[in-house]
This record gives C-alpha cells, structure tokens and sequence, in this order.
C-alpha cells in the first residue's frame, strides 16, 4: 500500500489505544458485565436484607425507598434477591458454557484433524446427543442424581456441547483444507500442534461469539430448569427463577417480574456485544 | 475524434482501520475514443481495477471518489446519484470479470443470467433478447450457440463461460465495456479463443473497451492504447506499437524486461552420470474410491516417470487439470500415490508422508501456488519461519532468531518484517516468506508448485532471479511445476510436458524451441508474444486445436 501524507491527524477518540482500535459499544457492554461481576462476588455484602426474610406485609409491593424494587409474591425484598440471584445466574452458566465450549472446541478440532473412523464415530455420537430435548434430559439427569450444583453445571454443560462440537468442527474443516495445515502435516507435526497452534488461531473468533451465544442459551435454560424445580433451590433462586415465581405480578405491572428480567436481558446483551466488537489490532502501521 | 470516456484528474481515496485516509488514485487523467479499446497495466495494487471501477461511478467499501470527473459518454459518472447510475450501468458501460464463474449463479440457466439486463432496463421483449443473444453467442464463436444457453453454468467450459460473461455485458449495446483481466485465470490455448473472440465482437460493434490486465503480451493483441500504471499514477501511455518498441518510462521498460527472461548460465551437463537426487517409476495417482485392480477411480496420473540429478532443475508444464500438481503432491506424499516406486537420495521413499522419517521429510520440501493461504494469517513471520527449525534442528532462543534474519535476508525482505503477519505483506513478499519456510528445512529438493502463477510478471521475474541465486548458493535442485513457458524456460534444465495425467514429452534445453509432440507444439505457439499483430497471424493446425485445445 502507498503511504501519503495527506492526513496526518489520527482520530484521537477511544480508537487505536495500544495498537487496537476499541468498539464504544464494546467498552459499554464490558462495564455492564463488570458491574454484574461485581455484584455477584459481592453480593451477600451488598444485599440491605437477607434473602429467605418476608420484610413487606404486602406482596407485590411498589418500589419505595426502603424496598428499591419493590417486593415479591410473598412479601421478600426483590432488590437483595437479585443480588443474591446474581450469583447463581453468572457462576453456574458461566461454568457450564466453559466446559461445554471447551470440550466441544477441543473434540471438535480433534475430529478435523484426525478425521476417519473417529471423525465419524464422533460426529454421529453427537448427532443422537442434539436429538435429545435438553429440558427432558436434564429432568432425567436431576430426577437420577437429585439436585445439586455440580450436578446442574454438568447436565447443563453435556446439552451444549453436542451444538459447540458441531460449530468448531465446522470452522476447523475449513481451516484444514487450507495450504498452510499441508505444509504442516507434511513437515510431520502431530494432532496436537495441529490442532493447537494451527487451527485454533484461525477459529478463535467465531469460537468465542459462540461462546457468548451460548452463556445465553445457558441462562435461559437454567431459567427454565429452576421454573421446573430443577434448578437452585429455595429460599434461593437465580434470575430465571425470579421471574417465573413472580409471574402473576405481571397482570399488577410489579416490579418483581420486570426486574429481574432487565437483569437476565442487560446480561446476556451485554455478553454478545462485548464478544462482537472485542479489541481488533489495527493492521495499518504506517500512519 | 469524438471521446466516449474522458478521466480529468481523477482522485481516490481510500480509509485505513485505524481512520487514516491515503490516496489510492492520484490525479489520473484518460481519454477513449469512439471504438478504441485502451489497455489498463501495472502491477496489483497499482490502481488499474479501481479506475476501471470508478467508469461505472463504483468505488469498493471503504474507498471514494474525493475529486475529477469521469465522463461517461457526456455523463459524470462521479456527480451522478446512484439511480442514475443503475440506469447507465448494462446499458452504457458494462463489465466483464476477471472470474466468470463467480459472476454466474449456478442455480439459473445461462440464457436466463445473460438477458437478465435486458429485463432489469426494459430493453427488448424476453423473445427478442433471447435472438439477441444467440447472435451474440456466434458473434463469440461459442458452440453449438442455439442451445448453449439452456445449460447451466458448471456444464461449460471456463473459457465459454468468459466469452458467455462477455455476451452477458454486450447485450445491453453499451458504448463502453470493461474487461477486469478476463483471461487471467484461463490456460494459453484457451485463452487465444477468448482473446479472438473478443477482439472480433469489439472491432464489429464499433465498441469501446477497458481492458485491465498485468501481461503485456495479452494486451499487445487487443489494445489499441496502453496506460501503464504505477502507485495511482500514469507512468506512461501511448499506442501499442510505441509502448512496445520505444517505451519511455523505466517503470515501462522493466514490465517489459520482465517479459524477456534473462538468459542464465546453466551449469554444464555432466558427462558421466552421477546417481540422480530424485527417480520416480510409474508412478499412478488420482481421486475416488479404490478400483478392484488397487487404482484409484479417477487417475489423475498415469504412469509418470521422471528423475531429477543434483543440482539441476525439472520443470513440469501443462494446461490446468493435466495432472502437474497431482504428481507434485505424489511425490511430496501429500496424496499417497497407488502405484509406483519414488526414489529419493538413494532411498526408496514411502508413499504416504505420515510413514516417512523426519529427515525424509525435511530435505524434499514443497512451495505452493497461494502464499495467501499457504501462511497461516494468525501467526507472526517469526512463528511461520521459526517453526520448521525449532521442529527439525532443535533451534531456539537466540540461535533461532538469529536464522530467522538470516532466512529473511536469503529471500532479500527486511528483517522488520519478522513481526508482521502475512496480511501486512504483499503477494510477492508473501510468496517469499513461503519460500524461506522450504529453506528453514535446509532441503536437497525444492518443489515449486506453480509458484509465480498468483504474482505479477515484474515480481514473477525477481522470484525467479532469487531462485536461481539461491541455487547457486545452495547447491539446490527444484521442481517447477508451471502453466508458463516462459517461466519454466528461465529456470529449468530439462522440461516435462504433461497432458491428461501422461507425461507426453521431455525436452532438454537444447531441443526446447522444436518440440516434436503435437500438444507440446500447440502448447508452445499459443503463448503470446508481445508483438501486436501476432494473434492475427496466428496459424493454429486445426487438426490440433480439435485434438487437444479448446477446453
């Protein structure tokens, strides 16, 4: 490319710090998700009640100044339920999306690789797993081992990742056709340095939008799950649960339904932006 | 002489990632006459397919026009609101591209796609622009014109899939047409047919045309004019004739140079045969299921034998499809061959890559046509020619880094480029850092597959020149698997003609102008020379060309 000098002026806003240009978008979205981290590491300090205490003689109370938002179907302060919610919502999707994305990510590559019989074998395993509804599957996982939170994070982390198998198998063939894998295979590098420092650069991207895609799939199951009984038990409860058991203050305009759901969508809005416009290196250096 | 076309200070600029703005045109002035056809050259990024682009007011994403007039038959193309312009566009100027098949949708008749424009500007009943275009599709000597249209695009040819782009574009009767180097991607007997065609439909119509192409000897046939481009800048222009015989510009007279290889010393053939470096025997290779007789379905390569000696190079050349880089990747063992014996340094070599000792593999090493996709875009210069020495001689730290500038400065880049990514590169860089990588293996046996094919003929001409240099340095044996003569002349030894997976000939430097097999003879005259008229006097046998030419 031919440099010219015609505009020496960068732009001087929050793009091109350290050589990256970052999205404003994507910097909002990363505030979001801090203050929701912020919030679930220090929750029980930050809640004004605990979570299982009726402190409203009314249900459905409006939000007031000693009751921010207002309470719940029985009476209980919908403000600290949150905060304590924030906790399950964010620990248990986050840990089932990273062991889902990472084994899925991680077999899938495999399969590209290696290809053959255990590419096959593999894929067609993985096929029957999609074929399962996720919501019956994990009634019959809970309703074996009974509920609890390992047993949560691991049924919701086995039904996603059929779909993230699938997703990096997908990229990773592509990449595995191309020149540069040739010339690595017939350098004589094994699997793993293929797999690992050849591919997985190439499909990082789109492996991490997944990634933020599926955290979301996971709150809302997870959601569903507790709806079902399944999930975090009372008096505690994750946001999905939240809404489903202050559902009839729909019909009141209660702040209990809408609440938590601001704070379901605020979340994984925010996830999927700030996987969208992460930090992109700028090519052009001449400037 | 009334002018169709009239650039006045044309001006192009384009927006960086990081919000710069450079200037990709600067300040071009041209004029086409009425039934003038003005040829477009320079290397990639010289600015040729840009200009070209801004006669139908187009810009790609990111570039604008930012100041000059582009006068389209009276119409400035750059003030024009975009609906203006759809309305121009088919009707007025017309383009064809440099990959026909990527311009045709595969899941529409070609009949359909071609008088699509017809339809769009309203310009003649369905029935009318079908009549039109089956006097178009003779017009381009295509076969069997009545009914080619029926067909869908994957059932003909690339090369009538070009002349069928083309007929796409001249049925709107535009005054202009833009040819974006529309036989790049052909082979040479091809391409003649295509470049006949066009020359004969233009000069009928009275048609303008662009003509935008690196290879001067293409653009000799058919170019009543040349602009000769560099950086966004006109470096030269004039008739054909006096481009080609009093070019004025250095820039001119190195595409030029480029063109003519130099004439090299080649090392004398010795008189007692020493063991030859590589000797492959009957070698069979192809695709598909395995046959019950343990050949595969389809064989891209039948029975090849061939040796190479130590330090002197083979070249391979043929038309696409002929089986060249199938016995390229045969012999690397990408592709396990099904029969035959490949004997390398002495040592009888496994077939298939995975069953071969690392040393095997390190000292035959192979270069692929795309450095694009031959570099993995996620890595650093430093990890791609890092890597094969730390993998095959233990290489690290200091020692490593230090081999790494040596590689650099083998390949004559700059040691700064270490840190870059191959996207930051250009092609011929590129094309250089895929050939350190080969030499970090420190290899007895380079195989080039094809390896100039993707650059322009200026950096096509300084690969070789670094090939040769390299041998010299080296003591380096290569393969050169080639569709071009005249690159395969420049470097090789001894010539290896394929066609249909079957090596046809084999030709010593000396025998290299008279070949003596009917395709290498078609072959050999259909590379165009850079003399104007030499398409016109162009006599080809057409027992030949029913034989073996017209793809």
């Amino acid at each position: 490319m031919t440099q010219s000098a015609l505009s020496p002026s960068r732009t001087t806003s929050l793009t091109g710090m350290f050589g990256y240009t970052f999205s404003p978008v994507g910097m909002i979205a990363l505030v979001v998700i801090l203050f929701w981290a912020v919030v679930a590491i220090f929750g029980p300090q930050l809640a004004p009640y605990p979570v299982g205490k009726i402190v409203d003689m009314d249900y459905f109370g409006p939000i007031s100044s000693k009751l921010w938002l207002g309470s719940d179907y029985l009476g209980r302060d919908m403000f600290s339920r949150i905060i304590f919610g924030a906790r399950y919502t964010l620990g248990i999707a986050l840990a089932g999306v990273l062991i889902a994305s990472t084994s899925g990510v991680i077999l899938g590559m495999a399969a590209a690789v290696i290809g053959g019989w255990f590419d096959t074998v593999l894929s067609r395993f993985m096929d029957a797993m999609i074929s399962i509804p996720s919501k019956l599957f994990g009634l019959v996982v809970v309703a074996a081992v009974g509920s609890s939170l390992p047993a949560l994070i691991m049924t919701l982390a086995v039904i996603y990742i059929p779909g993230s198998y699938r997703f990096a198998r997908a990229l990773a063939v592509n990449v595995n056709t191309m020149d540069f894998i040739t010339v690595a295979r017939i350098r004589g590098e094994n699997t793993f340095y293929l797999a690992v420092s050849e591919i997985l650069p190439n499909i990082i991207r789109p492996v991490l939008a997944d990634f933020g895609l599926r955290f979301v799939f996971i709150v809302l199951l997870l959601s569903g799950l507790s709806f079902l009984g399944l999930g975090v038990q009372p008096p505690l409860a994750d946001w999905g649960a939240l809404v489903h058991e202050n559902i009839q203050g729909l019909s009141f305009g209660s702040a209990a339904v809408i609440a938590p759901s601001i704070a379901i969508a605020s979340l994984t809005i925010s996830v999927n932006l700030l996987i969208d416009n992460l930090p992109r290196k700028i090519r052009d250096r001449s400037a | 002489m009334s002018k169709i076309v009239e650039i006045r200070n044309l001006r192009v600029e384009a927006t960086t990632d990081s919000g710069r703005r450079i200037e990709i045109i600067k300040g071009i002035d041209i004029e086409i006459a009425k039934g003038e056809i003005v040829a477009l050259i320079g290397e990639s990024g010289s600015g040729k397919t840009t200009i070209a682009l801004t006669l139908m007011g187009h810009t790609r994403p990111g570039c604008r026009i930012s100041d000059g007039s582009i006068l389209v038959d009276g119409k400035d193309m750059a003030k024009l609101s975009e609906r203006e312009r759809s309305a121009v566009r088919g009707t007025e100027v017309a383009y064809v591209p440099q990959s026909a098949a990527a311009a045709f949708n595969p899941s529409q008749t070609i009949m359909d796609q071609v008088i699509e424009v017809t339809r769009i500007h309203g310009l003649m009943t369905p029935e009318k622009a079908r009549e039109r275009a089956v006097e178009l599709f003779r017009a381009l000597s295509l076969p069997s014109p009545e009914t080619i249209g029926t067909r869908y695009p994957h059932q003909v040819s690339g090369g009538q899939l070009q002349r069928l782009a083309a007929a796409m574009a001249l049925i709107g009767d535009p005054k202009l047409v833009i040819f974006d180097e529309p036989t790049t991607a052909l082979d040479v007997t091809t391409q003649i047919d295509v470049l006949r065609a066009f020359k004969s439909v233009m000069k009928a119509g009275g048609i303008s045309g662009v003509y935008v192409s690196h290879d001067l000897a293409v653009v000799a046939q058919i170019a009543d004019r040349i602009v000769v481009l560099k950086g966004g800048e006109v470096q030269e222009k004039g008739t054909t004739d006096a481009i080609l015989s009093a070019p004025k510009h250095a820039y001119t007279r190195e595409l030029l140079a480029a063109f003519e290889p130099k004439e090299t010393q080649f090392a004398e053939q010795p008189i007692e045969k020493p063991r030859p470096l590589l000797e492959i025997e009957n070698v069979i290779g192809g695709y598909g299921p395995i046959q019950p007789n343990g050949l595969p379905f389809i064989q891209a390569v039948r029975s090849v034998s061939l040796s190479v000696q130590k330090g002197r190079n083979l070249g391979i050349i043929g038309e696409s499809g002929c089986g060249k880089s199938t016995l390229a990747r045969c012999i690397a063992g990408i592709l396990p061959a099904n029969a035959g014996n490949i004997v390398f340094d002495g040592k009888e070599l496994d077939h298939a890559a995975r069953r071969r000792t690392r040393d095997q593999l390190r000292e035959m090493q192979i270069v692929f046509q795309y450095a694009d996709t031959a570099l993995n875009p996620a890595k650093p210069i430093d990890d791609i020619l890092g890597r094969p020495l730390s993998f095959y001689h233990g290489l690290s730290g200091k020692a490593r880094s230090a081999r790494v500038e040596e590689l650099l400065d083998m390949v004559q880049l700059p040691k700064s480029l270490r840190y870059r990514h191959p996207s930051e590169l250009s092609g011929g860089q590129k094309q250089r850092i895929n050939f350190a990588r080969a030499l970090a293996a420190n290899p007895k046996l380079i195989i080039c597959d094809e390896i100039t094919s993707a650059l322009d003929t200026v950096v096509a001409a300084a690969i070789i020149e670094l090939l040769k240099e390299l041998q010299r340095e080296l003591d380096l044996s290569y393969i050169f698997i080639s569709h071009d003569l005249s690159v395969v002349e420049a470097i090789c030894d001894e010539i290896v003609v394929m066609y249909r997976g079957e090596k046809v000939e084999h030709l010593t430097r000396e025998d290299v102008k008279a070949p003596t097999h009917p395709y290498s003879k078609l072959l050999f005259s259909s590379v165009p020379k850079l003399d104007p008229t030499w398409l016109d006097n162009l006599v080809l046998e057409p027992e030949l060309v029913r034989q073996y030419g017209g793809a």
